[in-house]
C-alpha cells in the first residue's frame, strides 16, 4: 500500500533526471502507472464488497502520533478507483493533447505528484498524514493550473487557487489538531470511538468551523468558489482530472469521512445544507450566462459540489447513498464533458459555445461521448445520471418538517440549470449546421476521443445495470460515511411516484430552457455588470489592500539602514527586558554576594573604560574598531580570571577575526567625514546607556536568585563516565548537546554561502559591465 | 601589507599556528580547546598569511577553495553522528577505541565530530573573509 501511494511521488522525482528521454513518443509509458494502480485497487473490490476493510500501519514519527496509517474501506476505494481510473484516461489523453509541448515531462511529473497526493489523501487514516497530502494536492495543483507559465492570467489564477486552498488548509490543520488533541488519537478510526465526546465538547463549534473552512475552500463552496472558474486556465486534461473528478472532491471526501465522527448534529447539518444549497443554486444560475465551454463546465461543477455538500449535510442513509452515487455519476459525465471540450478546443481552436455547432459531422465518435455525457448529466432514464437524480429527490423528500418542500424545490431548480449546462457543453457543439470555417476539422488521435467515450459509455453501462457499481462500490462507500448499513440498493425503476414526476419536470423544463434560451455575448456582459459585488472581486480587493499595507510596512521597518535595524532591535530588547524586570517582582540590589575585587580586575576594568571612551570619541574608524577589540580582549581576560579558559580562547579568536573583518571592509571607506549630529548622538547615548543599565540590573538580579546546580552537576558527574571526556564544556558541545552543535555549524555554513553568493553575484554583475 | 619582518614571520607562523590548532583540537576532550577554537586559530593562521602575501597567494597555497571544506566538515560531523546507527545503537552514541593511539590519544566518534566542526569553522571563516577581501580589492 505504501508503495502504491508513494509510486507517484517516486515517478515524479524520477522525471527530474530522466524526463527528457520520455518527452516524445515514450511519454505514453508513464500511463502504465495509473493503470497498474487502478488494477491494484480494483483487486480489493471483493474484500470491500464482502464488508471488509484493510488497514496498513507503518510507523513514521510515532512520538508525535504521525504514522503512515492507511485505511481502505468503501469510501476510500471509490475515490481511489476514480483517481486512478480517470487518471489513467487523463494520462493517456494528455500524451496526444500536449504532444510536442516544451514541458511535457514536467506536466507528467506534476500530474504523477498530484495523483500520489490525492491517493494518499483518500487512503490516510491519520489526520496529520491526511493534512500533508491535502497540502500536496494544493501545491501540485498550483503547478498544474499555472502550467502555461508564460501567461499572466494563468499565473494569477494559480496563485488565487493556492491562496484560497492553502488558507483553507491552514485552518483545517488547526481543526484536525484540535480533533486529535481532544480525542487523544490522530487516527480517524480511533476518533470514531470518541465521537460522542467530541460532539459534546465546548470546542466542537470551533472544530466544525475549521474543518468546514478547509472543506469549503477546497471544494469551491460559496463564497470561496471563484478560484475554480479561474483554474480553468489549466490545460484541459488538468481541468478534467483535478477540477471535476478529484481534487475539488477532496473537501467532499473530508466531509464524508468525518461525517461519522462529527456529523449528525444540527451544527453539522445546517451549515452544510445552507452553504451547499447556496452554492449549487448560485453557480448553476451563473452557468446560464457563460459562453466559454470550460466556464460553463466550471460553474456546473461548482453546482455539483454544492449538491454533494448539501446531500452530506442532510445526513440520512438515503442522502449519503445519493451522495456516493452522485460522486461517481458526476465524475463520469463531467470528466467526459471536459475531455470532449478539450478535443473541440484542440481541433477547432475555440471554446466559444456561440460559434460551435454541427461538429457531429466531423467528430462523430466524440459527439457520441458528448451527447451521452450530457444525457447523463440531465438524468435521462437509462443513464447513470437518472439514478443519481432520483436518489437526490428521494433524499430531499424524506426529510422532516418544512424541509422537504424547500430542499426539493432547491434541488429541482439546480438540476434544471445543471441540465441546461450539460446540454450546452455536450450537445450544442455537435448539433445544428456545421459552419464553413469548421469543415476542415478532422478527428484527432484515437486516445483523445477514446477517453471521453469510455467514460460516457461507463455512465450508460452503470445506468442500465446499476448493481454493477452498487454492491462493489457505492453501498460500501455510503456505509463508510454512515458507519452503518444503508439498507437500500440502486434500482432503475421505482414505479410511478413523486420522484418520477420530479424527474420528468426536471427533464421537460430543462429541455425547454435549452430550446428557448440561446447563450450569447450579451447575456455574458449582463452578468459581468455585477462583478463589483462578486466574492472574487471582494477577495481581490482584500488581497490588494493587504499587499499595499505590507509594502508600506516593510518599507518602514526594512529600510536598508543597518544602524536603524540595530537601534530598533536594541530598543525593543530594552523595553521587553525592562518590562519583565520591573513587573517580575521587586528588584534587590544587594552587592554583598559579589566576590572580592582583585587588583588585576581593577586594571582590566580601567583599560576597558578607557577603550570605551576612545571608541566613542575617536574620529577615525580604524581606531574605533581597534578600541572595540580592546574591549573584547578585556572581557576575555575577565573570563580567564573566572576560570573559563574555553570561553576566553574562543572569544579571543573571534575578536581577532572580527577586527580583521572590520579592517577589510573599513579599509575601503573614506575617513569619517562628519560625526553624527548632536541630537543623534544623544539618542544613541540614551539607548546604549539604557541597554547597559538594564543588562547590569538583570545580572545583579540573577545573583540574588537561588542557584540550582542540578544541570551543571549532572554534566560534571557524567562527562567522564558517559562521554569519556574531562573537559565538560567540550563534552557538552560534541556529545551531550551534539545536535545543537550540528545545527550551529549548519547555520554557519549557510551564513558563509550567503556572504559568498551575495558578493560573488555582485562581482560578476560588475564584471559584465 | 609590505612588512618584511611580518612576511618572513608569517611563513614560520603559519605551520606553527596550524600545529597549535590541531593540538587544541586533539586535547579538546580533556583540556581547554576543541574543534571550534581550533578552527578559529587555523583560520587566523591563514588570514595572517593572506595579510602578508595577499589573498590569492593564500588561495594558491590552500589549493582548494576553503568553501569546499564546509561540506566535507558537515559530512564528517553528520557521519560521526549517524555511524552508531549502523551498529544498531542510537544516534550520537559515543564509540571509542579501547586503547589510546600514540600522539593522538583517545580516538572516538566525538573526535571526528570535533574534526568536522573544525573543518566547517575554517571553511566558513576563510570563505567569508576571502570573499570580502577579494570584493574590496
Amino acid at each position: 500500500m505504501l508503495a502504491a501511494v508513494l509510486s507517484g511521488l517516486i515517478v515524479s522525482i524520477l522525471y527530474i533526471p530522466f524526463g527528457k528521454y520520455l518527452k516524445d513518443r515514450l511519454s505514453i509509458c508513464v500511463s502504465f502507472l495509473p493503470i497498474a494502480l487502478f488494477a491494484y485497487f480494483a483487486s480489493f473490490i471483493p474484500t470491500i464488497r464482502d464488508g471488509g476493510h484493510i488497514t496498513f500501519h507503518y510507523p513514521w514519527v510515532p512520538s508525535l502520533g504521525i504514522n503512515l496509517d492507511f485505511h481502505l474501506d468503501g469510501l476510500s476505494l471509490l475515490f481511489s478507483l476514480l483517481i486512478t481510473g480517470i487518471g489513467s484516461l487523463v494520462f493517456l489523453y494528455a500524451a496526444p493533447y500536449l504532444k510536442g509541448h516544451r514541458y511535457l515531462d514536467r506536466f507528467y511529473a506534476y500530474l504523477s505528484l498530484f495523483m500520489a497526493a490525492m491517493l494518499g489523501l483518500v487512503l490516510a487514516d491519520n489526520v496529520l498524514l491526511l493534512f500533508i497530502f491535502w497540502e500536496l494536492t494544493s501545491i501540485s495543483s498550483f503547478f498544474l493550473i499555472g502550467f502555461n507559465n508564460d501567461n499572466a492570467d494563468s499565473r494569477k489564477s494559480s496563485l488565487i487557487a493556492l491562496g484560497i486552498t492553502g488558507g483553507g488548509g491552514f485552518l483545517l490543520m488547526a481543526g484536525l489538531i484540535l480533533m486529535g488533541h481532544l480525542s487523544g488519537s490522530y487516527s480517524i478510526q480511533e476518533m470514531l470511538g470518541a465521537n460522542e465526546y467530541l460532539k459534546g465538547h465546548a470546542l466542537y463549534g470551533w472544530i466544525l468551523a475549521l474543518v468546514f473552512a478547509g472543506a469549503f475552500t477546497k471544494s469551491a463552496q460559496f463564497p470561496f468558489h471563484f478560484w475554480l472558474p479561474g483554474a480553468m486556465k489549466a490545460p484541459t486534461p488538468v481541468s478534467a482530472y483535478l477540477h471535476s473528478a478529484t481534487m475539488v472532491k477532496a473537501g467532499i471526501y473530508l466531509l464524508a469521512r468525518l461525517n461519522p465522527v462529527l456529523g449528525g448534529t444540527d451544527y453539522w447539518m445546517y451549515p452544510l445544507v445552507i452553504i451547499g444549497g447556496v452554492t449549487m443554486l448560485y453557480s448553476a444560475f451563473h452557468s446560464l450566462f457563460r459562453t466559454d465551454l470550460k466556464a460553463i463546465l466550471a460553474y456546473s461543477t461548482i453546482a455539483a459540489l454544492g449538491i454533494l455538500v448539501f446531500l452530506i449535510g442532510i445526513g440520512t442513509p438515503e442522502s449519503l447513498l445519493a451522495a456516493s452515487v452522485f460522486i461517481l455519476v458526476h465524475a463520469l459525465y463531467k470528466a467526459s464533458l471536459f475531455l470532449t471540450t478539450g478535443v473541440i478546443d484542440h481541433e477547432t481552436g475555440t471554446r466559444d459555445v456561440t460559434r460551435l455547432s454541427g461538429l457531429r459531422k466531423v467528430l462523430w465518435p466524440l459527439s457520441i461521448a458528448g451527447i451521452l455525457a450530457a444525457l447523463s448529466s440531465a438524468g435521462v432514464p437509462l443513464t447513470f445520471g437518472f439514478i443519481g437524480k432520483d436518489l437526490i429527490y428521494e433524499a430531499t423528500l424524506h426529510t422532516v418538517g418544512v424541509l422537504p418542500i424547500v430542499l426539493t424545490a432547491l434541488a429541482l431548480l439546480t438540476n434544471v440549470l445543471v441540465l441546461y449546462a450539460g446540454f450546452l457543453a455536450g450537445i450544442k457543439p455537435f448539433t445544428g449546421p456545421l459552419p464553413q470555417n469548421l469543415t476542415q476539422v478532422h478527428l484527432p488521435n484515437a486516445l483523445m476521443w477514446g477517453a471521453p467515450l469510455v467514460l460516457a459509455l461507463l455512465g450508460l453501462l452503470f445506468g442500465c445495470l446499476p448493481f454493477l457499481a452498487d454492491d462493489a462500490l457505492l453501498n460500501p462507500a455510503a456505509h463508510a460515511m454512515l458507519q452503518a448499513p444503508i439498507g437500500t440498493s440502486l434500482k432503475i425503476w421505482h414505479g410511478f411516484n413523486t420522484v418520477l414526476l420530479l424527474s420528468g419536470i426536471t427533464l421537460v423544463s430543462g429541455v425547454l430552457l435549452y430550446v428557448i434560451r440561446k447563450p450569447s455575448q450579451r447575456s455574458l456582459a449582463s452578468i459581468e455588470r455585477f462583478n463589483a459585488w462578486s466574492p472574487r472581486h471582494l477577495f481581490g480587493k482584500v488581497a490588494q489592500y493587504s499587499k499595499a499595507f505590507s509594502r508600506r510596512y516593510t518599507h518602514t521597518l526594512h529600510n536598508g539602514f543597518l544602524r536603524v535595524y540595530l537601534l530598533r532591535i536594541i530598543v525593543f530588547a530594552v523595553l521587553l527586558l525592562a518590562f519583565r524586570l520591573f513587573t517580575g517582582g521587586p528588584i534587590r540590589l544587594t552587592l554583598d554576594q559579589l566576590s572580592p575585587v582583585s587588583v588585576y580586575e581593577i586594571i582590566v576594568a580601567a583599560i576597558l573604560i578607557a577603550a570605551i571612551f576612545l571608541a566613542v570619541t575617536t574620529s577615525s574608524r580604524l581606531t574605533a574598531v581597534v578600541a572595540t577589540s580592546v574591549i573584547g580582549y578585556c572581557i576575555c581576560l575577565q573570563f580567564v580570571f573566572y576560570s573559563a579558559p574555553d570561553l576566553a580562547m574562543t572569544q579571543f579568536s573571534i575578536d581577532t577575526l572580527t577586527v580583521v573583518l572590520f579592517v577589510l571592509v573599513l579599509f575601503r571607506l573614506p575617513p569619517f567625514l562628519n560625526l553624527a549630529n548632536r541630537l543623534t548622538r544623544i539618542r544613541d547615548w540614551t539607548v546604549a546607556s539604557a541597554f547597559g543599565a538594564v543588562i547590569s540590573l538583570i545580572a545583579i538580579q540573577v545573583l540574588n536568585q537561588p542557584f540550582d546546580g542540578a544541570v551543571s552537576r549532572f554534566y560534571g558527574d557524567n562527562a567522564y563516565t558517559l562521554a569519556k571526556g574531562k573537559n565538560v564544556v567540550n563534552v557538552i558541545l560534541v556529545d551531550f548537546r551534539g545536535f545543537d552543535t550540528l545545527f550551529e555549524i549548519v547555520v554557519l555554513s549557510i551564513a558563509a554561502i550567503g556572504v559568498f553568493s551575495l558578493l560573488k553575484l555582485r562581482l560578476n554583475a560588475s564584471e559584465k559591465e | 601589507m609590505n612588512s618584511t619582518i611580518l612576511k618572513t614571520a608569517s611563513n614560520y607562523l603559519l605551520p606553527i599556528l596550524l600545529l597549535f590548532s590541531i593540538f587544541l583540537l586533539l586535547r579538546g576532550h580533556y583540556h581547554p580547546g576543541g574543534g571550534f577554537v581550533g578552527g578559529l586559530i587555523a583560520s587566523i593562521a591563514f588570514v595572517l598569511h593572506s595579510f602578508t602575501h595577499g589573498t590569492d597567494a593564500t588561495l594558491r597555497l590552500l589549493r582548494i577553495h576553503p568553501g569546499s571544506l564546509i561540506p566535507v566538515g558537515l559530512g564528517l560531523a553528520a557521519l560521526s553522528m549517524f555511524a552508531p546507527m549502523l551498529g544498531g545503537q542510537p544516534v550520537m552514541t559515543g564509540l571509542w577505541l579501547e586503547e589510546p593511539l600514540p600522539v593522538i590519544g583517545m580516538v572516538g566518534s566525538a573526535l571526528f565530530f570535533d574534526l568536522g566542526v573544525y573543518l566547517v569553522v575554517v571553511g566558513v571563516v576563510l570563505t567569508i573573509l576571502f570573499t570580502i577581501s577579494q570584493y574590496s580589492e
